[in-house]
């Protein structure tokens, strides 16, 4: 379980790097964002939450049975949506508001 | 490495922005006009276990219901050993504290005439993912509260039993901050990481308690000599296999049973308490009946659809995992599996000894949500519960004449030598990965079901004593590496502590998270608290009659 950063994608802002529960990001010397030690990624996705160039993907490392689906996911005011994008490439989205209570 | 020295002054310090400390700081600037301060190791956006969302308020009193209700279920829950004056105190002001989170603006599901969905008995349906930054933005919009992020608190400044004021260290910079003041809460939460995990490799992390509560909290208020209690009330969870994501929505929200292999529905069998249900899927497995499951396989499509959403709000990795595999919940079962055993007094009862103010036995420092102990099934409501409790018997206490915290100059030069430059993680790591199979095989981890005896705690103490030596002397080549190190030796020397309690309980109360293999059974001479104070690099153990409701507790 955990993330990675699109290096071509990333802007640079410092987003990811300042809501990481575990300070594990860090804007390297040339501007972009690394999380040298991914290994420490507890999968909470607030990184993914907060990128604004969808440049950090979250997986399910293959220890734990992860089988390559990548997930990002856009902001739009109160909705999130979930870009899944599942082994054979197809995309799958979920919109959640988060106005709208859980089902459960 | 040089460090900065930087003195700071507030009233009331909180140490770790999470849960508790956040409301805690708000209700503090709700009663009085005095400053706070919160210094938390990451950042208040998303520290500690709200970072992901969470799926339900889990604690709440429903119409009809009362705050003794709630007590008595905790009680059971925890075969008698609480302390009746804290979960009373806390019950009654569950559904105050939720009113004021709704204020801030998080929703909670509500029925036709306005009042609240229920989820089961005590569950109220929320969507949670936000629950976190809702929190740090009512912090922003309150002058008066201070928040130092990315800063690690690693020991308090603690003079004849009364605290001054903590040491703490930037994240990033050479800087040593010496914190001064009247009060101090700790609310760093509870503990992960103290035994080899479910999922021991790249995924290492990949656990349901949040890998970065090391247990500070609880390692500085030992060294400090604090009164700790029940630390052997392991809590060890039934999660998700792999993701170890919470089962609570499956099971209450679709009302999905637990069934062994053969399809049997196992989990009355058992007894239906906390610790009752993971006893029953070790048992099952061991029985040769595994693997255990939650029975989802049959749900409708709009329960399927329902349920990937309220993953993605709380544990987005689950959702990942059924769409990626294409086994989706309607489709088939849900794996299950205990988790390795935390230390969080939000769950169980461990942690502080705390009186009804949740003061601990060092006068000033207070400990609110998982690292104040006697009070389970806290959950995230009850944690605000607490850190109002707190912050309202630290705005009693505070004197104005409190003296500055001394300077850091014995702590600067310790710290300026370990930060000599040469180590590196790896060597800090190595020794986490030795502490976690030392607890794994000789005090009752995952791969011993959870079992122990005199015998092998003996072990296991005479060797994390040896990996404690070697820990002293890492060495750390920047700010990072340095509290990596703090964050091993919190480990260990909590390690310890849990290793004197389980040996102090000469029976098997909780099935499941104590498994005492020399004391199979329940035996009543111990409906007692087991508390520990650590004295010239020892542990002594306390026994301490039962506290009931109704009461106020003073040490
Ligand atoms: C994954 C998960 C899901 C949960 N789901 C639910 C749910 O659905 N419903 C429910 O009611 N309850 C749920 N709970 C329980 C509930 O979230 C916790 O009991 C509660 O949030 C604990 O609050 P706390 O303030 O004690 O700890 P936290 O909120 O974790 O706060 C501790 C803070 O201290 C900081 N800190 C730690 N060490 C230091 C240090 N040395 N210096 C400075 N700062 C430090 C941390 O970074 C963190 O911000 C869940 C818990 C987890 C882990
Ligand atoms: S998923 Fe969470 S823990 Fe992992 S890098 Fe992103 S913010 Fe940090
Ligand atoms: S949030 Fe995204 S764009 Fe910003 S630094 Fe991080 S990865 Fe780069």
């Amino acid at each position: 379980m955990s993330i990675e950063i699109r290096r071509e994608a990333c802007i640079g802002c410092g987003q990811c790097a300042d809501v990481c529960p575990g300070s594990l990001i860090l804007i390297g010397p040339e501007g972009h964002a690394v999380i040298p030690r991914p290994e420490r990624c507890w999968g909470c996705a607030s990184c993914v939450k907060e990128c604004p160039a969808l440049a950090i993907e979250f997986f399910l490392g293959e220890d734990m049975g992860g089988k390559g689906g990548r997930m990002t996911v856009r902001r739009d005011n109160s909705l999130l949506r979930w870009d899944i994008v599942k082994p054979d490439g197809s995309l799958k989205t979920i919109t959640i508001d988060s106005r709208d209570p859980n089902g459960y | 490495m040089k460090l900065k020295e930087e003195p700071i002054l507030t009233d009331f310090l909180i140490v770790g922005g999470g849960t508790a400390g956040c409301y805690a700081a708000l209700a503090f600037c709700e009663r009085c006009d005095k400053s706070v301060l919160i210094a938390e190791k990451a950042n208040i956006k998303r520290s500690g276990c709200l970072a992901a969302g969470v799926n339900a308020l889990n604690a709440y009193i429903m119409p009809g219901g009362t705050p003794q209700g709630y007590v008595d279920y905790a009680r059971g829950d925890a075969e008698g050993i609480v302390r009746g004056d804290l979960l009373l105190t806390m019950s009654e002001r569950l559904n105050r504290v939720t009113r004021k989170i709704e204020g801030l603006g998080l929703t909670i599901l509500k029925n036709p005439d306005g009042s609240y969905a229920a989820r089961g008995k005590r569950n109220l349906k929320i969507n949670g993912e936000n629950i976190k930054p809702i929190l740090a933005e009512a912090i922003s919009k309150e002058p008066r509260i201070t928040v130092l992020n990315r800063v690690c608190v690693f020991e308090y400044i603690v003079r004849d039993n009364r605290i001054y004021g903590v040491y703490a260290v930037s994240i990033d910079k050479p800087i040593l901050y010496v914190i001064s003041a009247k009060a101090v809460l700790c609310a760093t939460g509870g503990a992960a990481g103290l035994y080899k995990p479910n999922n021991p490799g790249f995924s290492r992390h990949k656990m349901w308690y949040p890998p970065f509560n090391t247990g500070a909290g609880y390692a500085m208020g030992i060294r400090a000599g604090a009164e700790m209690t029940t630390l052997e009330m392991r809590f060890i969870a039934l999660r998700c296999k792999d993701t170890i994501a919470p089962t609570g929505t499956l099971a209450q929200g679709v009302g999905a049973k637990q069934v062994n292999s053969l399809g049997e529905v196992y989990e009355q069998k058992y007894g239906l308490t906390t610790s009752g249900r993971l006893h029953g899927t070790v048992s099952e497995n061991l029985e040769g009946r595994g693997p255990c499951c939650l029975r989802t396989a049959g749900i409708s499509p709009r329960q399927d659809e329902d349920l990937q959403k309220a993953y993605l709000n709380m544990a987005p990795s689950q959702t990942l995992r059924w769409i990626e595999s294409g086994n989706t919940p309607s489709m088939q079962n849900v794996e299950i599996e205990g988790t390795e055993p935390y230390i969080t007094g939000g769950h169980t009862a461990s942690g502080y000894w705390v009186n009804t103010n949740r003061e601990t036995t060092v006068r000033g420092l207070f400990a609110a949500g998982d690292a104040a102990g006697g009070c389970p099934q806290k959950y995230v409501t009850g944690a605000f519960a607490e850190g109002e409790i707190a912050a309202q018997g630290a705005l009693k206490y505070m004197d104005d004449g409190t003296p500055l915290a001394a300077s850091g100059g014995g702590v600067k030069t310790l710290l300026e030598s370990r930060l000599d430059g040469t180590g590196s993680a790896d060597e800090t790591d190595r020794l986490e990965e030795e502490m976690q199979l030392v607890m794994d095989e000789h005090a009752g981890g995952i791969s011993r079901h959870y079992r122990y005896s005199g015998e092998s705690l003996k072990t296991a103490d005479e060797k994390i004593r040896i990996l404690a030596d070697r820990a002293d002397l890492l060495k750390a080549g920047n700010m990072r590496e340095l509290v990596y190190i703090f964050e091993l030796m919190e480990r260990l020397i909590l390690c310890r502590a849990l290793i004197a309690h389980l040996a102090a309980r000469h029976e098997t109360r909780w099935r499941g998270f104590t498994e005492n293999t020399d004391y199979p059974d329940t035996n009543d001479v111990f409906l007692k608290y087991i508390n520990s104070r650590f004295v010239d690099g020892e542990f002594q153990i306390l026994f301490r009659d039962l506290v009931a409701e109704g009461e106020a507790y003073e040490h």
